[in-house]
């Protein structure tokens, strides 16, 4: 997903002259074609956040498109009020490529895991995060960033993540994907847990129980449409993150969700990982597992709160 | 024991002209109309930015966002009365907003917002942000091959911030000639002296050791800055840093090198005699 991204900033330079790439210090070879083709806008800037979000602010005010590439956390916690001021406030169209989103990082520990990145990048006003499924979409993606007004976080996973996306299911920033028709059950995931709510409605298939699946790649703007299309006749509506649970995914939901009060809502079951830094190493899959976000603990979740909801009124679960 | 420059010394005897005495009315005028204001930053800015407004600035008021205009971003942004009153006074809005400074219809906030303000390139005032969207504007003139210049006015006690630093780096890195930081070093902050909250001696030594070519001069010397300002960059290649030896509060007796007067809250009586008897009516 990552090299994809990368590449596409190059595919999307030899179009359009407005395109920069700014990296912070990435790996040795990043986007060396890159580099070669279009040494001017190829720009690495040294460890130095704060001050490569304001320029790449000083350069989008002139007409120019960048794309800031380093890890998520570094983008995110390192240079907050930057990001707020200088991106934000003056909406301009910067792109913030966050590498190792979630726990891809997890051998390096807490530092380097970008477990709040949503919460705090939805917080800001005019900013639009988006979190990328797999490879192909993230391609699909970078395709419509190019014009779109004000700043972008995108949240990528690393690589080797399951293609599931498919190229009929196209790409509309703030658009959810229906992936499987809502049942009994229907998750809404963003990012790489599409892959894991996929294994995990077959899981809940063979138990009889259909479960839906609403990919929302956009967390903000949340497509607010689709979701109350998704949750209507269902009996429980699953949100699943590599987040903390504050301010992510499931509470974007479930604000969406209150604002509707009155209308037939399900009970809501939110996954996600515990509020606290992952003290521990590993993988990300590791991890993932670790904290109940396999296909399978998603599946007993799941039917432990399909059969909760059976002696109970409809009401907010939570890890 | 720092060094007293003798550009320092010059600052805290020079004798304002009539225009400077004018401008120092405009701003004390909105501080009294809002009945707040950073006074002591703003009167310490005000020959810097008369001298660039009125003399250096390739600019047309009536066309704020020409797309040739030299960039001006007052990165200290705590400092805008002195900044709305030169670009009132040279047309880019009435100066009858002067009077509505943070009031609910204002443009005029205590800080300058970008969009808001014609003739205010950044929204500022969190403070370090200034010279790193220099960089980039500066950049992209590079990148587009046009000729403007870039000037970011920055405060003594703004530099404290890291990201200033890490500003200067990259603007060294890219030889960025059409970049020019005005650090206005009256040597007190918020809470006191910048000498007792974070020492910036050897200042100069610092600036160039960053990369860029440095000029030092006395900040209330309209000719000095004029001269200077005119002659940038000063070293083909070299960012440009001209430190500008001033006084906070410059020109008002009581305000002056007063931390009392960095922000004011309301004008006394014989505050308001004082700033008469300074400045005349106002």
């Amino acid at each position: 997903m990552r090299n994809t991204a990368m590449n596409m900033v190059h595919k999307l330079a030899a179009r359009d002259e407005r395109v920069l790439y700014i990296g912070s210090d990435p790996g040795a070879g990043t986007l060396r074609a890159m580099s070669k083709e279009f040494p001017k806008r190829h720009l690495i800037e040294g460890i130095s956040e704060a001050h490569i979000i304001g320029m790449s602010a000083g350069l989008a005010m002139e007409g120019f498109v960048p794309y800031v590439n380093t890890i998520a956390t570094f983008l995110t916690r390192r240079c907050y009020e930057q990001v707020a001021v200088d991106l934000c406030l003056h909406n301009m169209p910067v792109r913030l490529i966050a590498n190792g989103g979630g726990l891809v990082y997890a051998p390096l520990g807490p530092t380097h895991q970008a477990i709040e990145d949503i919460a705090i990048m939805r917080a800001l006003p005019n900013m639009t995060v988006i979190c990328p499924c797999d490879a192909d979409e993230a391609a699909r993606m970078m395709e419509e960033t190019l014009d779109w007004k004000g700043p972008i976080y995108i949240r990528l996973g690393k690589g080797g993540d399951a293609i599931v996306s498919k190229a009929e299911h196209r790409f509309e920033i703030g658009k959810a994907i229906l992936m499987r028709p809502p049942g009994e059950v229907v998750m809404v995931t963003t990012g790489i847990m599409l892959q894991r709510a996929l294994a995990a409605a077959d899981l809940l298939a063979a138990q009889g129980i259909r479960a839906g699946i609403l990919h929302m790649h956009t967390v903000k703007p949340l497509d607010a449409d689709a979701l109350l299309q998704a949750a209507g006749g269902t009996r429980l509506l699953v949100t699943l993150e590599e987040h903390v649970p504050s301010g992510g995914l499931g509470s974007a939901v479930a604000e969406a969700l209150i604002d509707k009060l009155g209308s037939n809502l399900p009970a809501m079951l939110r996954l996600s990982l515990p509020d606290r830094f992952m003290h521990n190493y590993g993988s990300q899959d590791s991890l993932l597992k670790k904290h109940g976000l396999s296909p399978s603990a998603i599946a007993t979740s799941i039917e432990r709160a399909l059969a909760a909801s059976h002696t109970s009124a409809p009401q907010l679960h939570s890890t | 024991m720092i060094q007293i420059s003798p550009h320092a010394e010059a600052a805290l005897t020079c004798t304002l002209d009539e225009r400077s005495l004018y401008l120092r009315r405009l701003v004390l005028g909105s501080v009294r109309s809002a009945g707040r204001g950073h006074v002591g930053p703003a009167l310490s800015l005000i020959e810097m930015v008369r001298v660039l407004y009125d003399d250096v600035l390739r600019i047309d008021p009536k066309n704020p966002r020409d797309p040739n205009r030299d960039r001006a971003i007052l990165s200290k942004g705590h400092g805008c009365l002195a900044l709305y009153a030169l670009l009132a006074d040279r047309g880019f809005f009435p100066l009858s907003e002067l009077d509505g400074f943070c009031g609910p219809d204002s443009i005029l906030g205590g800080h300058p917002e970008y969009g808001m303000v014609p003739g205010v390139e950044a929204s500022t005032g969190a403070l370090g942000h200034g010279l790193s969207i220099g960089v980039g504007l500066a950049l992209a003139a590079r990148l587009r091959e046009r000729s403007y210049r870039t000037f970011v006015l920055l405060g003594d006690g703004e530099i404290n911030e890291g990201s200033v630093w890490e500003a200067a780096m990259g603007a060294a890195k890219h030889g960025l000639d059409n970049l020019v930081a005005l650090i206005d070093y009256n040597k007190l902050q918020s809470y006191g002296p910048t000498d007792y909250v974070l020492p910036l001696e050897p200042l100069a030594d610092k600036w160039r050791s960053f990369g860029f070519a440095v000029q030092e001069l006395n900040g209330h010397d309209v000719g000095a800055l004029r001269t200077t300002l005119k002659q940038v960059p000063a070293v083909a290649g070299k960012p440009t840093a001209i430190i500008c030896h001033t006084v906070k509060g410059k020109g008002l007796p009581p305000a002056e090198s007063n931390a009392d007067w960095h922000h004011k809250n309301k004008l006394s009586d014989s505050e308001l005699d004082a700033i008469r008897v300074a400045v005349g009516d106002f």
